[in-house]
């Protein structure tokens, strides 16, 4: 089986709101001193869905990030949980693309990497949120797409999955090849270990840029961005203060009367 | 067969029996503000397996023309037998843009939709207008889990579009209000599909719906452990409201994927919000900043929350809010 799975460096999500800042003018997030960019939370949910997949099935696990100027410490972390090989798109043109153009330049390199069974992306990438790239990218292969899982069962060349839905889960089947989308219910990405790293390093790692693609130029966004800001927010917390936490809890529901709230 | 009109498309969500979800209504106020600016019309597609008082009621909320599909394999969403029936209503009226909820079957149809029509989607979008001057559309959505926002214009048609729910507000029902309902014929086969589905199953949840909830006790990860959940229980059940989790009490398992609220999880506008021991990310306060009135009880008075909620304590909520409930209990039973 080969498994092929997404992944994107993204500023940390986690990073405290005091720390973001946006250079309005470039239109882009102000990385923050100190703060390393991450492999995005729920493509490291894909990274272990298709290692768990792998430990059963057998195969290998082809990990693809795709950006400019990518860390190449953060991204080969990949490796180090155990993908077989990487492969990174680097160029300046991957920088500003949108989630279509994304996904037609990893439809390209996916198609160069020959046969597949599966491919595995986060259900949406945790700095711009949008959850378009993984069903664009099905669609420009031509194959078929389940979003949002939280398990993944391969059978008789079918992929069974179960997916998050507001008050449950649905369950539904797909030919492979497929892609399909994983979400955090999933699990965390396998903590690194120090074999890992080293076995990494032996990994192969290929690189391709937009030329060797046959990808120059690449392709148009489709909306075009035209402002980057922080939303103004007006509001003053009142802070209920009693000598106690317990007096402070009785003084929270007499303020809350008061106001008519309870 | 092109219309002449610049025609807002709303792709409805139906209730089992056939009736309009509370994000369609929203949808077709949001349909019928753009409309207004384009002087053009607004369509609804309702694509269902039963049709109850939906085509009225979407009338009756501002939709001028109601594409019905029925089909037993409409009855629940499904990407393909969606994308099929809506094909053709989207090739009859040439729509300037596509309205969607961003809901699950938003989030999984709007990306699909939009590749294979070859043109740009907005998702999560918060605000959208049409600029007369240029012909073309203005959004806004947020990003970076809500600590930004981004506005985005496109020369594409049509426009596709999900709006974050809860942001417009229903028009008010006009009975007297004309309309045409248009049947299309739908004859599909499921065996063509791609995927197939095999069922959907409701997570055990015996409690009040977030949704539904005029209070909401939302616990983070600053809990601890399971434990602190059934002392929220216990708050929830004085105030009559719902409990809610941030995503590492679900992510840790201390709570049911379904009451995660925030970004990846319900969006909720209670009467009254109260935030335990959860730090205020941005992607939390996605799901929850609109309440009416937060509360927050944290340890860290450095905490987020705090810069978004209007009541807080500073202090640890095993000991804040068993008194709070005590305090509750006894002003109710006055």
């Amino acid at each position: 089986m080969h498994f092929i799975v997404c992944i994107k460096q993204v500023l940390d999500p986690e990073m405290p709101v005091s720390s973001f800042r946006i250079d309005e003018e470039h239109m882009r997030v102000i990385p923050a001193q100190g703060i390393p960019p991450v492999i995005s939370t729920f493509d490291e949910n894909a990274l272990e869905a298709a290692l768990q997949l792998k430990e059963i099935h057998g195969g290998k696990v082809t990990a693809i990030s795709l950006g400019y100027k990518l860390s190449r410490p953060i991204i080969k972390k990949s490796l180090s949980a155990g993908a077989d090989d990487l492969l990174i798109l680097d160029d300046p043109a991957f920088e500003n693309m949108d989630s279509f153009a994304t996904a037609r330049v990893l439809a390209r390199a996916i198609t160069r990497l020959g046969d597949y069974d599966l491919i595995l992306t986060g259900r949406q990438a945790a700095d711009w949120d949008a959850g378009i790239t993984g069903q664009a990218l099905s669609e420009e292969l031509d194959v078929p797409c389940i979003t949002v899982a939280r398990q993944i069962q391969l059978e008789d060349g079918l992929a069974i999955v179960e997916r998050m839905v507001e008050d449950g889960y649905e369950i539904v089947e797909s030919m492979l090849p497929c892609v399909i989308t994983v979400s955090n219910d999933f699990g965390k990405l396998r903590p690194i270990t120090i074999p890992g790293i080293t076995q990494a390093k032996k990994k192969p790692v290929k690189e391709l840029n937009a030329t060797e693609l046959g990808l120059n130029p690449v392709p148009a966004s489709r909306c075009k961005l035209e402002r980057l800001y922080v939303p103004s927010r007006m509001r003053t917390c009142k802070i209920i203060e009693e000598e106690t936490p317990e007096k402070a809890g009785e003084a929270l529901a007499e303020r809350l009367h008061d106001q008519g709230i309870i | 067969m092109v219309s002449e009109k610049r025609t807002a498309l709303i792709v409805a969500e139906t209730t089992r029996g056939g009736n309009l979800a509370p994000i369609t209504l929203e949808l077709i106020s949001c349909g019928h503000g753009i409309s207004k600016n384009m002087g053009g019309d607004v369509a609804i597609a309702i694509l269902a397996e039963e049709i109850g008082k939906a085509p009225e009621d979407a009338i009756a909320y501002g939709a001028d023309r109601v594409f019905l599909a029925m089909s037993p394999i409409l009855g629940v969403y499904k990407a393909d037998a969606f994308l099929q029936a809506l094909s053709p209503i989207i090739e009859q009226i040439s729509p300037e843009a596509i309205l969607m909820g961003q809901t699950d079957m938003g989030r999984d149809l709007a990306p699909r939709l939009a590749a294979r029509l070859s043109t740009g989607l907005i998702p999560d979008c918060v605000d959208i207008k049409f600029e007369p001057a240029s012909g073309s559309f203005r959004m806004t959505r947020p990003v970076f889990g809500y600590k930004a926002l981004a506005d985005f214009t496109s020369e594409l048609k049509p426009q596709v579009v999900t709006l974050k729910s809860r942001t417009w507000k229903p028009l008010v029902p006009d009975r007297s209000r004309n309309g045409e309902i248009i049947e299309i014929d739908v004859s599909m086969n499921a065996s063509q599909f791609k995927t197939r589905f095999v069922k959907r199953v409701k997570e055990d949840d015996t409690q009040m719906s977030l949704e539904d909830a005029e209070a909401i006790i939302c616990g983070g990860r600053g809990l601890g452990d399971a434990s602190g959940f059934s002392i929220l229980d216990e708050l929830a059940k004085a105030l009559g409201g719902a409990v809610g989790a941030s995503r590492p009490p679900c992510d840790a398992g201390w709570a049911s994927a379904s009451r995660q609220i925030g970004l990846t999880g319900k969006v909720v506008s209670p009467k009254l919000y109260i935030a335990v021991g959860l730090s205020g990310s941005s992607q939390h306060m996605a799901g929850c900043r609109d309440s009416k009135i937060i509360v927050a009880v944290n340890k860290d008075p450095e905490a987020n929350i705090f810069s978004e909620a209007h009541y807080g304590v500073v202090g640890d909520y095993r000991k804040v809010i068993p008194h709070f409930i005590n305090r509750i209990k006894q002003i109710k039973e006055k």
